[in-house]
C-alpha cells in the first residue's frame, strides 16, 4: 500500500507544483467560455423548460474541465516521464501494474475535480443553478474523470512525442467533447446527428452529470452511468494490459 | 555462497539485431563484478533485461532466486540500479526525490537511512535543492543514492563514472569499495578499464551479445596471449645470441624479452652471466586489462 500511496501523493505533487498552470488556468478558460456564451446566447435559446441557457451550460462546462483536466494529468505526466527518462525509476520499483494504473487514474480524478469545484464555485458566486441530487453529480465526476484518466494513460503511454500526444488530444478528445451536449441538447440536432451522438460516449458522461442538477436529461441517468461504467471498464483493462505487457514502456 | 544473479541462455532481438546471443552468466554473492566490452556489446541491455526494464526473448534471470518476470515484486526488492542516462525527476528536491523511491518500495520510516546516504555521497548541502539546480556529477550522486533507498544486497551500476570528474569519480567508488565490503553486490559496466582492473573480482567480455571471457581478473591476464616482458639495459649494449628469439623490440638502448612465465626470468639472467654481460636497469612489463581487452576484442571469432 506504500508505494502506491507515495506514487499517489507524488502524482498529486506534481501537478500541484505547477497549479498555476494545472488547476487555476482550466478554471480560468472555463470561466471565458461562460462569459462569452452567456453574452451571445442567454436570450436566445431555452433548453429545459424553466432553465436558463447559462444555468443549463454551467454543469456542461464544470464536467468538460473535469474531462479534459483529467486527461491531460494521466497523459502529461506520463508522456513527460518518458521523453525525461525518469519513468525508470518507477519501472525499476516493485509497484505492481494495477497500483501504478490505479495511481495514474486517482490523481487525474482529484485534478479533475480540483478544477471543476473551481468553476463551479465561481459561478455559483454569480448565478442560481439548482442542485437536484448531489450523489448523481459526485458519481459522474468521478466516473467520467477515471475514464480520462485511464485515456491519459493510454495516450501518454503510445505517443513517442508530444505532436503525437497533441493529435491524440485535438482529433479525439475534444471533438468527442465538444460534440457531447456541453453547450446544447441534443434534441435540438436533426435526427441523424442526435443517432451519431448517442454512439459518443462522453455524451451520456455529461447527460447523467447534469441530471444532478436539473433532475432532467435526454437519457436516463441509470442507463448513462452502466454505459460510462462500461467504457471506464473496457479502457481500464486496456490500460493494464498495456502496463502488464510493457508496452512502449519496457524494451 | 548464494548466487546473487544467475542468467541463463538469454536471448535478445530488436527487430533482426541479436542484441544478446545465448547470455549464460552466474554471479555470486558479494562479488564485485564488471561487464566490459565496447559500445554497441549488449551490455545496457544484459543489465535492462536483469532489472526488468527489457523483456527477454528466451531464456531466464533471476536475482536472489527470485525470476524476474514471474517474481518480479521480489526480484526487483533485492535490486539496486544506476541507469546509465542522466534522468532525474525535475518537480523535486533531492530529498524529495529519495523519499518517493523509498515509497516505492514500501519503505515509510526512510528518513535516517536518507539522512546516511546524503552525508555517505556528499549531497547534504543540496538536500533541499531542486534536482534541475544540480550540476551533472550531483545528479549522478542522487542516481546512487536512488538505487540505495531499499538497502539492495544487489547493486548494478551502469557506467557510474561516465562524464564524472576525476575527484568524484574516486569518492564514488571509496563508496562503492565500502558498500562491497558491508556485503552487497556490485556490477558495473565502465569504460575505463584500470577502475575495473582496480576494483573488481571477476571480469565478463561481451562483444556482439556474447560473452567472449568470463574469468577472475588474474587469471584473464595470466591466460591472455599478450604475456609478460622483460626490458633490459646491458653492459656491453649487445644480447647474446641464444638469446636473440625471445627479442621482440630494441629502443632507447633497452631490449625487450617476450617471457611465457616468471621462471625463465632466471634462466635469461643465468645467460646473460655466462656472458659477462652486466644488467644496468631491468623492468619486468605486466599485461594490464588494456592489452586483454584490445587482444580479446581483436580476435573476431567468440572463444565461447
Amino acid at each position: 500500500m506504500t508505494g502506491f500511496l507515495t506514487l499517489l501523493y507524488k502524482e498529486l505533487l506534481r501537478f500541484w507544483k505547477v497549479g498555476f498552470q494545472t488547476v487555476l488556468a482550466p478554471i480560468v478558460s472555463t470561466l471565458l467560455y461562460l462569459l462569452i456564451f452567456f453574452h451571445v446566447l442567454e436570450t436566445r435559446v431555452e433548453v429545459y423548460q424553466g432553465v436558463s441557457y447559462t444555468a443549463f451550460l454551467i454543469p456542461g462546462l464544470v464536467m468538460m474541465a473535469v474531462m479534459q483536466n483529467a486527461f491531460a494529468n494521466a497523459s502529461s505526466s506520463m508522456i513527460q516521464s518518458k521523453i525525461s527518462g525518469n519513468i525508470v525509476f518507477v519501472l525499476l520499483s516493485p509497484l505492481t501494474y494495477r497500483e501504478i494504473f490505479m495511481a495514474y487514474i486517482l490523481a487525474s480524478v482529484v485534478r479533475g475535480l480540483l478544477v471543476g469545484i473551481g468553476v463551479y464555485l465561481v459561478t455559483w458566486l454569480f448565478f442560481d443553478i439548482p442542485l437536484f441530487w448531489p450523489v448523481w453529480i459526485i458519481m459522474y465526476a468521478v466516473m467520467g474523470s477515471a475514464l480520462l484518466g485511464a485515456l491519459g494513460v493510454i495516450a501518454g503511454i503510445w505517443a513517442d512525442k508530444f505532436d503525437q500526444l497533441a493529435a491524440f488530444q485535438n482529433f479525439l478528445i475534444m471533438p468527442l467533447t465538444f460534440l457531447s451536449g456541453v453547450f446544447y441538447s441534443i434534441h435540438s440536432l436533426p435526427p441523424a446527428w442526435q443517432y451519431l451522438s448517442h454512439l459518443n460516449p462522453f455524451f451520456y458522461m455529461i447527460d447523467g452529470f447534469r441530471y444532478g442538477f436539473f433532475g432532467v436529461s435526454d437519457i436516463s441517468p441509470y442507463v448513462s452511468l452502466v454505459i460510462v461504467s462500461v467504457c471506464f471498464l473496457a479502457v481500464s483493462y486496456l490500460a493494464i494490459q498495456i502496463l502488464r505487457t510493457g508496452y512502449k514502456l519496457r524494451h | 555462497m548464494s548466487v546473487a544473479i544467475e542468467v541463463h541462455q538469454v536471448c535478445k532481438y530488436y527487430g533482426s539485431l541479436c542484441a544478446l546471443d545465448h547470455v549464460d552468466l552466474k554471479i555470486e554473492a558479494g562479488e564485485f563484478f564488471a561487464l566490459l566490452g565496447p559500445n554497441g556489446a549488449g551490455k545496457t541491455t544484459l543489465i535492462n533485461t536483469i532489472a526488468g526494464l527489457a523483456i527477454t526473448d528466451s531464456g531466464s534471470i533471476h536475482v536472489m532466486g527470485n525470476h524476474v518476470i514471474n517474481q518480479y515484486r521480489q526480484a526487483r526488492k533485492q535490486l539496486g540500479v544506476v541507469p546509465q542516462e542522466l534522468v532525474f525527476d525535475p518537480f523535486f528536491t533531492v530529498r524529495e526525490t529519495l523519499k518517493i523511491q523509498s515509497g516505492y518500495y514500501g519503505i515509510s520510516n526512510s528518513a535516517s537511512w536518507i539522512d546516511e546516504i546524503i552525508d555517505r555521497l556528499g549531497l547534504t548541502d543540496k538536500a533541499d535543492v531542486n534536482m534541475r539546480a544540480l550540476s551533472g556529477g550531483m545528479k549522478r550522486r542522487v542516481m546512487v543514492a536512488q538505487a540505495l533507498v531499499h538497502k539492495p544486497p544487489v547493486i548494478i551500476l551502469d557506467e557510474p563514472t561516465a562524464g564524472v570528474d576525476v575527484e568524484l569519480r574516486q569518492s564514488l567508488w571509496d563508496f562503492i569499495k565500502q558498500l562491497n565490503i558491508e556485503g552487497h553486490t556490485i556490477v558495473l559496466t565502465t569504460h575505463y578499464l584500470e577502475e575495473a582492473e582496480a576494483l573488481c573480482n571477476r571480469v565478463a567480455m561481451l562483444k556482439q551479445g556474447k560473452i567472449i571471457a568470463l574469468n577472475s581478473m588474474q587469471d584473464l591476464i595470466n591466460n591472455m596471449t599478450v604475456g609478460y616482458s622483460l626490458r633490459l639495459r646491458l653492459q656491453p649494449d649487445s644480447l647474446p645470441s641464444i638469446l636473440q628469439d625471445k627479442q621482440i623490440a630494441n629502443h632507447n638502448g633497452f631490449y625487450e624479452l617476450k617471457i611465457d612465465a616468471h621462471a625463465q626470468i632466471e634462466l635469461i639472467l643465468a645467460r646473460l652471466r655466462e656472458e659477462n654481460i652486466q644488467i644496468l636497469e631491468m623492468q619486468l612489463l605486466q599485461p594490464d586489462l588494456e592489452d586483454v581487452f584490445v587482444s580479446m576484442m581483436k580476435n573476431s571469432i567468440p572463444e565461447m
